[in-house]
């Protein structure tokens, strides 16, 4: 019962945390909100027993992206344009909602230790990790030894998104269409004026 | 408790994901600002790796670190290596997504959906 209250409650405030940050129109406020809850997310993974997940969270999830989006926000707009709830989104998002939970209670009740999950090869991680790997953190022999090349895929994504981003903002793209670009900012103003 | 609801109590953990999920959702279809839209996929996304985590969780267990105690009850650590793996493939998402909207910014002026529109069609137009 204790486990029930403190989840739902953490749940609550990252509810509240998301509503807050749809309804402001303040960038910089919503991004901080952001940040937030990232970081109320990392307190409920704690709760559910993964450490790890909750300070990579913590360190990536909160910091790491809440910084790129505060050097994004020095360079567009500070305000969002005011809008009025939207029905069919509001609608489409309903209809989903409904289609998962629909869809969530085939799952096996949460925490029954005798859900598949739990019972596949779950266990032969968890005997090999001191028997094979070494490691006392099963969660780090998995990631660094059974499935590296998987951290190595992931390794490779991120090399490639550091590609993309200096391919998108980097200087020779910027000078390459510099007339255009300065005849639609002058149209930008016109329009906002 | 009553035969109905118990089903749905004992996986109240999901529904509540649920409830996130869409919230982060209809920020990414709703709203026309980019920047929200982008915090709204790193809601939707946060609560996709609860829902994950969730299923990993074993009643009375502890974390997946092993203690030495051979009576000791594990989370399944296999959704957490998933997760650890995800987290920072949706940080290199999120930085190519804010460097797009710097572009687009340079570009238009705006990061509003609908203003970019509205200037494309304009352009059309005169050309």
């Amino acid at each position: 019962m204790a486990g029930f209250l403190v989840n739902a409650s953490l749940i609550a405030l990252l509810a509240l945390i998301a509503i807050l940050a749809l309804r402001l129109h303040r960038l910089f406020a919503v991004v901080m909100l952001s940040g937030a809850f990232s970081l109320v997310a990392a307190a409920q993974f704690v709760v559910l027993d993964a450490v790890d997940v909750a300070f990579t969270e913590a360190a990536v999830g909160a910091g790491i992206s809440t910084v790129l989006a505060l050097a994004t926000l020095s360079l567009v707009p500070a305000e969002e344009k005011p809008h009025s709830i939207s029905l069919v989104p509001a609608f489409i998002a309903t209809l989903t909602g409904l289609l998962l939970a629909v869809a969530v209670s085939d799952l096996p009740d949460f925490g029954d230790p005798k859900a598949p999950i739990h019972n596949h090869v779950a266990p032969e991680y968890i005997i090999g990790s001191e028997e094979v790997i070494g490691v006392p953190n099963i969660v780090t022999s998995v990631l660094a030894s059974y499935r590296s090349f998987d951290t190595f895929g992931e390794t490779l994504v991120v090399f490639t998104a550091a590609l993309a981003v200096l391919l998108i903002i980097g200087g020779y793209t910027r000078t390459a269409n510099g007339s255009r670009k300065a005849k639609r900012k002058n149209k930008g103003s016109q329009d906002a004026g | 408790m009553s035969a109905l609801l118990d089903p749905i109590l004992g996986q109240w953990n999901y529904y509540l994901v649920i409830v996130l999920m869409m919230i982060g959702f209809y920020a990414v279809i709703a709203r026309g600002n980019m920047v929200k839209k982008i915090v709204g996929l790193n809601i939707f996304q946060t609560s996709v790796f609860m829902l994950y985590i969730s299923m990993g969780k074993v009643a009375n267990g502890t974390a997946p670190i092993l203690t030495g105690d051979p009576n000791t009850v594990y989370s399944n650590p296999l959704p957490h290596v998933l997760i650890l793996t995800a987290i920072v493939v949706g940080v290199s998402t999120t930085a190519v997504g804010y460097a797009l909207i710097i572009r687009i910014q340079e570009s238009f002026g705006s990061i509003e959906d609908d203003d970019i529109i509205a200037m494309l069609d304009d352009e059309e137009e005169t050309s």
